[in-house]
């Protein structure tokens, strides 16, 4: 069986791999190593014109003002650390690739030579990875990139004593992170801030996760003349773009002109021992708030309600017979069946509504500006943490360096409250699903 | 007995009318707010207050000087092109990304899904400067198909694990056989999957197409000259200046984009059931 005389050495093939290459030229497949070679020259003369002077530059963020400007350095630097990130990628490839072909010719006695047959290899055994490389080197840039940026940025004292070119930015290690807890004037800020981003997601996700529940369940009975209609009106919230109808919603809710002072409490005080003043909807920061959880309750609830009626449908009918048999009432029905299906099918949904609703910028900010007032460090009384980021980022005395150090601990508690929640709901536990 | 009898025929009665009380109610309060969007479109110019007006005069005045004298067009423009470029490069990565998630399994598999679930739970809003940085080095400023890759990449994450989750649903029994009979990747993947998959395929479009038109916020950071602005924020700046608001105008606006969105997302609405209940659900 032995045909081939000499053995290749695993442990070689990888160790040669170390540039990328050889470790094939030492298999013997030549064109596999001319591209593997390839890709590390490109990448060497990358490093020496680029890289080195990119990775110098992100170390000392600039020497002389003008000349050097720190943000351009940063973000260089970011750059070419996801261009080595990806070359070491390349690297470890090539290392499991050679090592794999060596103990194949160990045991087979026989590896791929020609082109056409690596071409093969690659197409069969990769094909998931040929599918997925375009989704992940656009998140490379789009998502990863910015990212690190972020993180980065958390530990400089970019603000806007800082501004680049004209002065340079610094390396501060924690002193971001210490600031924000240790600093009164931040850590009050932020705790206010945190505390009604927290309030705000649990009452509008909840709120939008009841009515749609309500709504499904009411609109799914048999008897109902016009389901379809009342279908079609329940999506349109969803339907119509949520910028459309944020600023229409700020005009409405509008203290002196808006229709809800003008016109629905005007309806309203027509019924007997009903008086409503006018709301300072805008104007008083209770108000503002209420206003907010009840747009996004009726902005949020037609996703839920669609996709629980999707669940109600698929609950068989078996379950409500033998409930009836046994004389069960609407609520003991809703609460025994119709609610547990509801949960254990879309709880993993619900998860991710919350976090939505946590970073939902859009509402807050196009509905009043995260107004009214201010509760100091520039955020205003409905702000949450993510429009205060905004306003650190875009106002007239930016502060990056305390968004991103936010940025990073909101980011903290998101990943793992959720992780935390999409264990505890099972979504991992199912093999098949991960 | 009988009055069991007619006690349940009452509690029949109270359950149809606060049913149909409860539909109506909440039909009302949806189409209240976007009658008032609606009409103001129609209404002569300078609006006292922002109410359901009964006795309005109607003119589509609004219409003619949004035409005429401002850039909507070309941002109407702008954006279709930004949403069909979005929608179509999203739509084939992210239903690639998801299939192989969903059919094979391979190193680094379980992995990858929890990194999609994870980062697209961080808030890229402190690095809209990076953004802007990168742009500048890239020459991607001002530019469409950056804005594009920005919206592509933010959507991946999410529906890329909608869309894996779709494809679970679909029995594996048939790209056995088709396997056993000799068909190849590719082929299993368009003739088999592909078809079966056409409801989430839909709906992901959908998404993607309607994302440019909501996104107010990177297309304001991104883009500079008016004449290349994306309707949501050029219909922003009507609005933008308190003393100055042009409400009328916004809300012509706002009614036109909003008409075609709503009627796409009333043809795609049987497919919504399918698509969400099944890709969402799972995980």
């Amino acid at each position: 069986m032995n045909n081939h005389p000499i053995k290749k050495s695993v442990r070689k093939a990888g160790l040669l791999s170390l540039i990328p290459g050889l470790g094939q030229f030492y298999n013997g497949q030549l064109a596999k190593g001319v591209l593997f070679l390839l890709i590390t020259i490109a990448f060497i003369i990358e490093l020496a014109t680029i890289g080195i002077p990119a990775f110098q530059g992100f170390i000392t963020l600039g020497t002389v003002p003008i000349r050097d400007h720190s943000l351009f350095l940063l973000v260089k630097g970011t750059l070419q650390i996801i261009i080595t990130f990806v070359f070491l990628m390349v690297m470890l490839l090539s290392i499991n690739d050679a090592r794999h072909v060596a103990r194949q010719w160990n045991t087979l006695g026989m590896i791929n030579k020609s082109v056409g047959s690596m071409v093969k290899n690659v197409w069969d055994k990769g094909f998931p990875y040929l599918l997925t490389i375009p989704a992940y080197f656009i998140m490379l840039f789009v998502i990863v990139f910015p990212v690190l940026v972020t993180l980065f940025m958390a530990f400089t004292n970019y603000d806007f004593y800082h501004i680049p070119p004209a002065r340079l930015i610094n390396w501060v290690g924690l002193q971001n992170f210490f600031d924000m807890f240790f600093l009164s004037s931040y850590r009050d800020t932020f705790v206010t801030v945190l505390g009604w981003t927290i309030t705000w997601t649990l009452l509008a996700t909840t709120c939008q996760i009841a009515l749609g529940i309500i709504t499904a369940v009411v609109a799914n009975q048999d008897f109902i003349i016009g389901k379809r209609i009342f279908r079609i009106i329940f999506l349109l919230p969803w339907a119509v773009p949520a910028f459309v109808t944020i600023m229409s919603f700020s005009n409405i809710f509008n203290d002196s002109i808006g229709a809800i002072n003008q016109q629905v409490l005007a309806v309203l005080n027509y019924i007997p021992f009903v008086h409503i003043p006018d709301i300072p909807w805008k104007t008083d920061p209770f108000w503002t708030k209420t206003a907010l959880i009840m747009i996004q309750t009726w902005l949020g609830f037609p996703y839920i309600f669609v996709m629980v009626t999707g669940v109600l449908q698929s609950i068989p009918g078996d379950l409500y017979e033998a409930a009836n048999i046994d004389g069960a009432n609407f609520i003991q029905k809703f609460t025994r069946i119709t609610l547990p299906m509801i949960l254990f099918a879309t709880a993993p949904v619900f998860i991710t509504q919350y976090t939505f609703n946590f970073n939902n910028f859009s509402i807050i900010y196009l509905f009043n500006s995260g107004g009214p007032g201010d509760v100091g460090g520039g955020a205003g009384s409905t702000d949450i943490l993510l429009s205060w980021i905004y306003k650190l980022t875009t106002g007239t005395s930016p502060q990056y360096q305390l968004a991103s150090a936010v940025t990073i601990v909101i980011s903290i508690i998101v990943i793992s409250v959720s992780l935390f929640a999409f264990k505890k709901t099972h979504a991992f536990s199912n093999e098949e699903m991960m | 007995m009988r009055r069991l009898l007619r006690n349940q025929k009452s509690n029949k009665f109270f359950g149809r009318f606060f049913t149909y009380l409860f539909l109506i109610v909440l039909s009302i309060i949806i189409l209240y707010p976007l009658f008032i969007t609606a009409q103001s479109a129609f209404n002569v110019s300078n609006l006292a207050a922002f109410t359901l007006d009964w006795h309005m005069q109607w003119t589509l005045d609004n219409f003619r000087q949004l035409f005429s004298q401002t850039l909507y067009l070309t941002w109407f423009k702008n954006t279709i092109i930004i949403a069909i470029s979005t929608m179509i490069i999203q739509v084939i990565i992210v239903t690639l990304a998801g299939y192989t998630y969903s059919r094979y399994r391979f190193k680094g598999r379980k992995n990858g899904l929890i990194f999609f679930l994870i980062i697209q739970m961080v808030p890229t809003m402190a690095a809209l400067t990076a953004f802007f940085v990168l742009g500048l080095i890239i020459n991607g400023l001002d530019q469409y198909w950056y804005l594009t890759l920005v919206y592509v990449g933010g959507g991946i994450p999410m529906n890329t694990w909608l869309m894996k989750g779709y494809f679970d649903t679909i029995p594996r029994d048939l790209d056995e056989s088709a396997r056993i009979d000799g068909a190849g990747h590719l082929r299993i993947l368009c003739q088999i999957n592909l078809p079966l998959a056409m409801p989430m395929i839909a709906v992901q479009a959908l998404w993607a197409f309607m994302g440019p038109f909501g996104d107010y916020l990177l297309a304001a950071f991104l883009l500079r000259t008016p004449s290349n602005l994306t309707v949501a924020v050029g219909l922003q700046q009507f609005i933008a200046n308190p003393t100055n608001q042009n409400i009328s105008l916004f809300a012509a606006g706002s009614f036109l984009i909003s008409i075609p969105i709503v009627v796409l997302f009333f043809f795609l609405q049987r497919y919504f059931q399918s698509g969400l209940t099944a890709g969402g659900t799972k995980g």
